[in-house]
C-alpha cells in the first residue's frame, strides 16, 4: 500500500512539472521578442521545465541572504529537531537549520560547480584549439598525454590529486577544472579540427593575423554551438563529482552549507524513517535532471533532428 | 588468424604502456609533494636525524628512478608498502577488501547486465511508444542521481521495512548466500546507476542496426518483429553493445566508492576515502593503481572483444 502511495506520488510530481514547465514557457513566449518567442514555443515541456528549475536554482544562488530565515552557520537550538514553523525542514545535527543551508546551499555548490566547469572549459577550449591549429608535435604530445591522463577514472584521479595537495576549497577547483579540461580539450580539439581547414581561416592566416585572433575571433564563434552543449553536459558531471566528494568529507569544508555534506551529516535520520536528508540529494537530482533536459532540446535542436 | 594475434598483442602492448604511463604518473604525483613523507611521517619530532634516519629506512635517499622501479618492482609482487596512518602493511589491508569489492562488483553486473540488454531490446522493439518514452525519461533521470540519492532512497523504502539490512557489513566468515542478501542493497543501488546507460546504448546500437537496408529486406520478407531484432540485428549489434557492456562495469569502478559508503561496506573504495582524509599517501597510491588497471583492463577487453566480433574491423587494422 505504502509503494503504492509512493508511485502516485511520483505520478502526481510529474504532472505538476510537466504543468509547470507548459506555464512557464507561456510565460517565456509572453515575454521574450518575437524571435525568441518562436524558439521557445518548439521546447517540449521537459525543455521548459529544466529551463524553470534552473531559474529558481539561479534566484536562490544570487538572492540567498534575503531568502534565507536564518544565518548560514547560526546555531539556533539543539541538534536533530523534526519540521516546525519556525524551522521549516527542521534543524540538523548541530542545531542548523536546514532550509537556510539548502538555500545557501544553491549559492556554494552550484556556484563552485559553476566556477570550475567556466575555468575547465577556458584551459580546455583554449589549448584545444591552438593544438588543433598548430598541429605537429605538440598536437601529438598533448593528446597522447591527455589520452593517458583520460585513462583513470576522474573521481579516482581526483581522490589521488587531493590526498597530494590537501582538502580545501582552492585545490578542490584546480584539481577538478583540470581533471576536468582534459576532456574539454579532446572535444574543443575535435570541433576545431574541422574548422581550421576551412578557407576563411587560410585567409585569416595569410592576412598575418595573430594565433590569439585567429582562436578568439575566426574559430571559436564556429566551435560555439557544440561547445554550449558540452558545457551543460560537463556541469553535470562537475556537479556530481562535486557533491560526491562533498558526501565523503573532502568536498567543501565546514561551516559553509553544501548539499553533499549535508546528507552525510544527516543521514542517520533516514533510519528513523525522516526525510529530511533526502531534501539536498533531491536538490542536486533535481539540477542535473533540469540541465540535462535543456541539453537534450539544444543538441535536438542543433542536430536539426525531427523524428 | 595471425593477423588477430598480432591485432591482439598490439592493444595489449598500448594497455601494458597506458598502465605504465599510469603508474609513473602516480609516483610522480607524490614526488611533487612539498616536503617529504618523512616529515610528514614524523611531524612535530621533525629533527633533522629524524628525518635522516626515516628517510634511510623507507629508502628516500636513494635516487628517484632506483625508487620507482622497487616501488613498481614491489607492486607486481603483491608488496604495496606499509601504511603511514595503520603502520601496517598495505597488502593485508587490500586483499579482503578486493575481494568484497570484486563480489560487489560482479554481482551488481550479474544484475544489472541481463536487465539493460533486455530492457534496451524491449526499447528498441517499442520504439517511439510509450514504453520506450517513459523508459527513456526514466533512464536519463537515473543518470542524473548522484549515487548516494539512490542508495539512501533504497534505504528508505526497503531497510526501514526491515526486509534488507541497512549496512553491508560482511567479513571473511559470512556464508555465500548470506552474503547475497546483505550485499542487495548495495548491489541493487549500483544496478540502478549502471542500466540506464547501458539501456540506453544498447537501444541506440541495435536502432542503428535496424536502419540497415537488410532488415528492411527482412520486414520486407514478413519476418516477425521480434524476430527481426534478436536474429538479424542483435548479432550486428554485438560489438557496440559488448564495448557499453564494458565501459559501464568501469563505471561501476568510481560508483563503488559512493555506495561503499553509503552501506558502510568494508571495500576497497572506502579504504581508499579513508586514505585521503588522512593523507595516507601510500595506501592512496595503491588504491588508485588497484582502480585504474582495472579500469584500463576493462577497456581493453572491450576493444578486443568489439574488434573480434566485427571482422570489418579487424581486416581495417
Amino acid at each position: 500500500m505504502a509503494y503504492l502511495l509512493t508511485l502516485l506520488w511520483i505520478i502526481v510530481a510529474v504532472l505538476v512539472s510537466l504543468g509547470a514547465g507548459w506555464c512557464f514557457r507561456a510565460f517565456l513566449i509572453s515575454v521574450s521578442s518575437q524571435n525568441m518567442a518562436k524558439v521557445f514555443r518548439t521546447a517540449p515541456l521537459t525543455a521548459s521545465f529544466g529551463l524553470l528549475v534552473i531559474a529558481i536554482y539561479t534566484s536562490c544562488a544570487v538572492f540567498a541572504p534575503l531568502i534565507a530565515p536564518y544565518g548560514e552557520a547560526e546555531i539556533l537550538s539543539y541538534g536533530f529537531e523534526p519540521w516546525s514553523s519556525d524551522y521549516w525542514l527542521g534543524t540538523d545535527n548541530l542545531g542548523r537549520d536546514v532550509f537556510t543551508r539548502l538555500i545557501y546551499g544553491a549559492r556554494n555548490t552550484v556556484g563552485i560547480a559553476f566556477l570550475i566547469t567556466a575555468l575547465a572549459f577556458i584551459f580546455g577550449t583554449i589549448i584545444g584549439i591552438y593544438t588543433a591549429l598548430k598541429g605537429g608535435f605538440i598536437d601529438q604530445l598533448l593528446s597522447r598525454l591527455i589520452d593517458v591522463l583520460m585513462a583513470i577514472p576522474s573521481l579516482i584521479f581526483s581522490l589521488l590529486m587531493l590526498t597530494i595537495f590537501g582538502t580545501n576549497v582552492i585545490s578542490l577547483v584546480l584539481v577538478i577544472a583540470t581533471i576536468d579540461s582534459t576532456r574539454v580539450f579532446r572535444i574543443a580539439r575535435a570541433v576545431a579540427l574541422n574548422i581550421v581547414q576551412l578557407d576563411y581561416i587560410e585567409a585569416a592566416k595569410l592576412r598575418g593575423e595573430n594565433t590569439l585572433y585567429l582562436i578568439i575571433r575566426e574559430i571559436l564563434p564556429n566551435a560555439l554551438a557544440p561547445l554550449a552543449a558540452e558545457f551543460g553536459l560537463r556541469f553535470c558531471f562537475v556537479f556530481l563529482m562535486i557533491s560526491a566528494l562533498s558526501f565523503m568529507g573532502l568536498g567543501l569544508q565546514p561551516p559553509s552549507a553544501d548539499w553533499g555534506s549535508m546528507v552525510r551529516d544527516n543521514a542517520d535520520l533516514i533510519s528513523f524513517g525522516d526525510i529530511t536528508p533526502l531534501i539536498p540529494a533531491g536538490a542536486i537530482a533535481l539540477l542535473t535532471i533540469a540541465v540535462n533536459f535543456v541539453v537534450d532540446w539544444m543538441l535536438h535542436r542543433a542536430s536539426g533532428l525531427k523524428d | 588468424m595471425s593477423n588477430v594475434i598480432k591485432m591482439i598483442l598490439k592493444r595489449l602492448g598500448l594497455g601494458v604502456l597506458t598502465l605504465l604511463l599510469l603508474s609513473l604518473l602516480i609516483f610522480l604525483s607524490v614526488e611533487a609533494l612539498p616536503g617529504d613523507l618523512a616529515e610528514t611521517i614524523l611531524g612535530q619530532q621533525a629533527t633533522p636525524e629524524n628525518v635522516a634516519a626515516i628517510r634511510k629506512e623507507l629508502g628516500l635517499d636513494l635516487p628517484a628512478h632506483t625508487r620507482y622501479l622497487n616501488w613498481l618492482g614491489g607492486m607486481l609482487q603483491g608488496d604495496f608498502g606499509n601504511s603511514l596512518a595503520l603502520k601496517k602493511p598495505i597488502s593485508g589491508l587490500i586483499a579482503p577488501r578486493l575481494q568484497n569489492t570484486l563480489f560487489l562488483t560482479l554481482y551488481t553486473a550479474c544484475i544489472a547486465v541481463p536487465l539493460a540488454l533486455i530492457l534496451g531490446m524491449a526499447a528498441s522493439l517499442f520504439r517511439n511508444g510509450y514504453f520506450d518514452r517513459i523508459s527513456n525519461a526514466t533512464a536519463l533521470s537515473a543518470i542524473s542521481m548522484p549515487e548516494f540519492f539512490i542508495g539512501y532512497i533504497m534505504i528508505y523504502f526497503f531497510a526501514l521495512s526491515g526486509y534488507f539490512p541497512s549496512m553491508a557489513n560482511i567479513n571473511p566468515n559470512t556464508a555465500f548466500i548470506d552474503k547475497l542478501y546483505v550485499c542487495f542493497l548495495p548491489a541493487l543501488t549500483l544496478t540502478l546507476c549502471v542500466t540506464a546507460h547501458m539501456m540506453r546504448m544498447t537501444r541506440a546500437a541495435i536502432i542503428n542496426v535496424l536502419a540497415l537496408p537488410y532488415i528492411e529486406m527482412a520486414n520486407l520478407k514478413g519476418v516477425k518483429p521480434r524476430r527481426v531484432i534478436v536474429h538479424h540485428a542483435l548479432p550486428n549489434a554485438i560489438a557496440p553493445i559488448v564495448n557499453v557492456v564494458a565501459l559501464n562495469l568501469a563505471y561501476l569502478i568510481t560508483g563503488v566508492v559512493i555506495v561503499e559508503i553509503v552501506f558502510v561496506f568494508p571495500g576497497l573504495g572506502q579504504l581508499m576515502v579513508d586514505g585521503v582524509k588522512f593523507r595516507d599517501v601510500p595506501v592512496v597510491q595503491a588504491t588508485a593503481l588497484i582502480f585504474a588497471s582495472a579500469y584500463v583492463g576493462l577497456n581493453l577487453l572491450a576493444d578486443i572483444i568489439s574488434t573480434i566480433t566485427n571482422p570489418r574491423l579487424m581486416r581495417q587494422r
